[in-house]
């Protein structure tokens, strides 16, 4: 049972999925409870524009998807707030547009090889030696960042113009916010893939919602939720020779049914 | 220290504010005295809650300006000093995973400084807030499992976490039933009074306004009417500005 841990590349992409996986959560709660769930599809999609300028250019393409879905997330909350156009308008010509980039850049280079499926749908093999040094870095900033300001955000989220009056700098903390997201998103896609990547920052996250406790409970069972799904997805991926992006999607969407179906939601929240 | 009731904490000096090239308020001149429990009333759209606005800091006036503690709003830094409790703030979402306990912790943010851990102080101010809204054995709780009036009392132990000096309710009792709009109320009372804190309360309830606040503010565009309730009852103000149909506007909404 324990020969898997042999392969280099799979504890390699086991410490990746670890990394992620405590990460993911901190990000994806306020994610979710400011109804961003849709930006971190498009930065996920960017992302792959970002990943192919990488692949093309032989740059990392993790590097390359970092600095693509970063700006991007910038760009993104700019345009929001020009009010010239709707806000989840702002949102489509990124995802789309970012696809397009992505395919066109593919296309240039006469079709890469293999690799394009993995960024697509996760594969530990995708973490290269040097990407889990980047993870821990940028894992260790979001940490950080989150310990010391995790009061601001939730303030900021429940209620803006009180934490405003409070004296919470909204728009430092907005920009930084989605610039964090942006790195979570362009680092977990390696083992989880572009396509699947909301649903690591979501499902947990809703799930650990049907609880119904204190905010600090809520994250500790997303936590919870998010690390066992990864390390289920990641181990049984190896033995099924399977995506692990996929795999580990699917046991997060199991946990969340089966909560979902025994978690009767409160009469007075029906009533609302 | 004693409450001096002709310092002024607020003034608004000739306040203009147009939104898309449409004038919302014009020309307002209004000063708050230290333990004032100004209420301000108006019709819907009479700009009521963008003068609230902009006396936070939260939107920037197109003319005139507003001192806060004798500071102009853009160099103000003393934010914990004010407290707020917004329309909004009956508004959010239900499903939002905090604790009673948890929001009104929000309320030290201001006065602990960003990135600071709550101490043993922050923890006292908390229960203390708590018990004076007498929401001490729903600390626990989910704020969207509360009733509407105890959500309410809720975010007034949010402001009052903070140890302001001002706070400010923007139409605190929407959707609230009538009986808990008066235990509401006399709180209000009761913390201006006991405690001198200074209120400044929007309301579309002009007989809780005659009633219950030391000072009244009409607003409708312009200043309409500032200064004592009673006067303002007694004289008919309302008939004379808006015509014989003002309560039913007022009320209304």
């Amino acid at each position: 049972m324990f020969e898997i841990f042999q392969y280099t590349f799979v504890v390699r992409g086991l410490v990746a999925g670890l990394i992620i996986g405590v990460i993911a959560p901190l990000v994806g709660i306020f994610l979710v409870l400011r109804r961003y769930s849709l930006i971190a599809d498009t930065l996920a999609h960017v992302s792959l524009a970002g990943v192919a300028i990488g692949l093309l250019t032989g740059l990392n393409p993790l590097l390359t998807a970092l600095g693509a879905s970063a700006l991007s997330s910038l760009a993104i909350e700019r345009l929001r707030n020009s009010k010239k156009i709707y806000g989840e308008t702002a949102l489509s010509i990124f995802l789309s547009g970012s696809l397009a980039l992505a395919v066109v850049l593919i296309g240039l280079s006469h079709g890469f090889n293999v690799d394009l499926f993995s960024y697509l749908f996760g594969s530990i093999l995708t973490v290269r030696p040097q990407d889990i040094f980047i993870m821990i870095l940028l894992a260790l900033i979001i940490g950080i960042l989150f310990i010391l300001f995790f009061r601001e955000l939730i303030y900021l989220s429940f209620d803006e113009d009180s934490a405003k009056v409070s004296g919470i700098p909204a728009s430092i903390f907005n920009s930084a916010f989605i610039l964090l997201s942006a790195a979570t998103i362009a680092i977990s896609i390696p083992i989880i893939g572009v396509l699947l990547i909301s649903a690591l920052l979501v499902l947990p996250v809703i799930t650990a919602l049907q609880f119904r406790r204190s905010f600090a409970y809520t994250l500790l069972y997303a936590e919870i939720i998010s690390l066992s799904s990864i390390m289920v997805g990641i181990i049984g991926s190896f033995y099924l020779n399977i995506p692990s992006g996929g795999f580990i999607v699917l046991v997060m969407l199991a946990i969340f049914i089966v909560t979902f179906l025994i978690k009767k939601p409160k009469s007075r929240l029906m009533s609302w | 220290m004693p409450v001096n009731h002709h310092k002024n904490i607020i003034e608004i000096k000739n306040l203009s504010f147009a939104y898309s090239g449409e004038l919302v308020l014009k020309n307002i001149s209004l000063n708050i005295h230290e333990g004032d429990y100004l209420g301000i009333i108006g019709p819907n759209g009479s700009g009521k809650s963008t003068l609230l606005k902009l006396m936070l800091g939260l939107l920037k006036p197109s003319a005139g300006e507003v001192n806060l503690f004798g500071k102009p709003v853009s160099e103000f830094k003393d934010w914990y000093k004010l407290g707020y409790v917004s329309q909004k703030a009956v508004n959010f979402d239900p499903l939002f995973p905090v604790t009673v306990w948890e929001v009104v912790a929000m309320g030290r943010l201001g006065r602990r400084g960003l990135g600071k851990n709550l101490s043993d102080v922050d923890d006292k101010a908390i229960d203390k807030a708590l018990v004076e809204v007498g929401m001490t054995e729903f600390r626990d709780r989910l704020i969207g499992d509360l009733s509407g009036g105890q959500q309410q009392r809720v975010f007034i132990a949010r402001a009052l976490a903070a140890e302001p000096a001002v706070i400010f309710l923007d139409e605190p009792t929407t959707g609230i039933d009538v009986e808990t709009q008066e235990q509401f109320y006399s709180l209000l009372t009761k913390l201006n009074r006991e405690r001198d804190l200074t209120l400044v309360l929007i309301s579309h309830d002009i007989d809780v306004i005659a009633h219950e606040a030391t000072e009244l503010a009409c607003i409708n565009q312009t200043l309409v009417y500032h200064g004592e309730p009673k006067e303002f009852v007694k004289a008919d103000y309302l008939e004379m500005l808006y015509g014989k149909n003002i309560r039913q506007i007022l009320h209304g909404h």
